[in-house]
């Protein structure tokens, strides 16, 4: 396979970021899309350029680290699929490739595909957790799950946090994300005590760090490696307007 | 008071404020319409509608601040929700695709001024005829008012053009608000949507139906 390879080349945070094309060829359907950028790398340091720096860790989808929107939708244009995950056999018939990073004023560029997320562990810090320790697993039927509720909370709580969801929205809304890690929560008997504070306070959070509004596109959803509904985003929604005019919390 | 507006200065909170002012203003644009469209019911119809309403008195203005409040909290917040999301995304993408992000949603900020845009216009040509110096000679006859009015084309055509894009604004708007407001069920979703859509496009044809029936001279 063949490609013209458009790529957004930043040379740190406060440099102005431009395209920069390149050719490459003899590709194999067979690589990953991290493994085509490797290549890449592998001519541009040959040829005494610099490498284009990129995210990645497990390879495996499952850890949240790798991003890009390849072209025009993050982690590139198969469904339910993180970028190393993707492999360039689902870009038969395609030429041209445009690689950018995710964009949003809360994700500040840090070189070329690399961006900052820790917008999200700020996030996570402002409530995203169970205060007290919830000790070892307890008898089984201690503490009555409803199957439904067990399963929406662990849907929820495959968010890998990778961003995807902030980069596809025309906002740059984070709604999707925060809402995943809020619904993990409110959904079991664990996270209830603090559902109210901790609606609040990430809410609170999410708004400082800069993020978009959600105007219910659901671009996120359709975007998401691990197919988090839309339907977190209502409940985020519902532990909201409960926090502000049913619950103590002020 | 002071936890309310802070709760409702958040990025959750002016969504919810977005979600119930909108579904005022829709039930005014039902009421609206439904008085309206007595003018298909010939002169005294409309007329004696228009004669009742005024005869109301105090609690016309009444209504008239309620709804002017509802309006300017609406567009307030539609702006300040604007200039946030602008700014969320500073650098642009040089290749983005929308996969699932309707027209209409994306269009809601223009189909929103624009609509702005027709009210003005609307309160200036019927309401407060402050170009139209002609239909203060009516003496209340609001059936030829209508007759007139919308017998120049260019006028009926603006009307026309501004109910779409006010239909295309409810067609994202209507659903939207269900979603905002927290309320998601898989037993009524679909309804949800339908019916928001449903009422999108009845609005839009119940309106443009006036403008229309003039200009073709259904309407004499």
């Amino acid at each position: 396979m063949d490609f013209k390879v458009h790529v957004w080349r930043q040379k740190n945070r406060n440099s102005q970021g431009k395209m920069v094309t390149y050719e490459l060829a003899n590709i194999s359907e067979e690589m990953s899309f991290l493994e085509m950028l490797d290549v890449l790398n592998e001519q541009l340091i040959g040829r005494n350029e610099e490498p284009i720096a990129f995210d990645h860790d497990c390879r495996e989808g499952i850890c949240g680290a790798c991003s890009a929107v390849i072209n025009g939708v993050p982690h590139g244009p198969e469904h339910g699929t993180t970028t190393c995950q993707l492999h360039m056999r689902s870009l038969k018939g395609v030429r041209e490739l445009f690689v950018e990073p995710f964009r949003s004023r809360a994700f500040p560029i840090i070189k070329d595909l690399v961006v900052d997320r820790s917008a999200f562990d700020r996030i996570i810090s402002a409530g995203g957790y169970v205060s007290v320790n919830a000790g070892s697993a307890q008898d089984a039927n201690n503490l009555p799950v409803p199957k439904e509720a067990a399963d929406k909370s662990f849907d929820a709580a495959t968010c890998i946090g990778c961003g995807a969801c902030v980069a596809a929205c025309k906002n740059a809304s984070a709604m999707l994300f925060v809402s995943a890690k809020i619904s993990q929560l409110a959904l079991l008997p664990q996270g209830d005590p603090e559902r109210d504070r901790r609606v609040s306070k990430m809410v609170k959070q999410m708004d400082e760090e800069g993020f978009g509004n959600c105007t219910n596109t659901y671009e996120c959803e359709a975007a998401c490696p691990k197919e988090i509904s839309v339907e977190n985003i209502a409940r985020l929604n519902c532990e909201f307007l409960r926090s502000t005019f049913i619950s103590n919390e002020e | 008071m002071g936890w309310l507006t802070t709760k409702m200065n958040s990025s959750v909170g002016q969504k919810v404020v977005m979600a119930i002012t909108g579904l005022m203003l829709f039930g005014f644009l039902i009421v609206h319409l439904l008085g309206n469209l007595s003018f298909f019911r010939g002169p005294e119809a409309i007329n004696g509608y228009a004669a009742t309403l005024h005869s109301l008195g105090a609690l016309v203005w009444v209504a008239r601040f309620m709804l002017l409040g509802i309006f300017v909290a609406h567009l307030s917040m539609a702006i300040k929700l604007t200039i946030s999301n602008r700014a969320a995304r500073p650098v642009p993408y040089v290749n983005k695709i929308f996969q699932k992000t309707s027209v209409a949603s994306r269009l809601m900020v223009i189909t929103g001024l624009m609509i702005l845009f027709f009210v003005l216009f609307h309160l200036n040509h019927y309401t407060l005829k402050w170009t139209y110096p002609e239909f203060n000679d009516l003496d209340g006859d609001v059936y030829r008012m209508i007759i007139m009015g919308f017998s120049q084309p260019l006028t009926a055509l603006f009307y026309i053009l501004a109910i779409i894009l006010l239909g295309v604004h409810l067609y994202h708007g209507l659903p939207s608000t269900a979603q905002s407001l927290g309320i998601y069920h898989k037993k009524y979703n679909c309804a949800i949507v339908f019916l928001g859509r449903f009422f999108a496009v009845v609005i839009a044809i119940g309106y443009i139906s006036i403008p229309l029936s003039v200009l073709f001279g259904i309407i004499k």
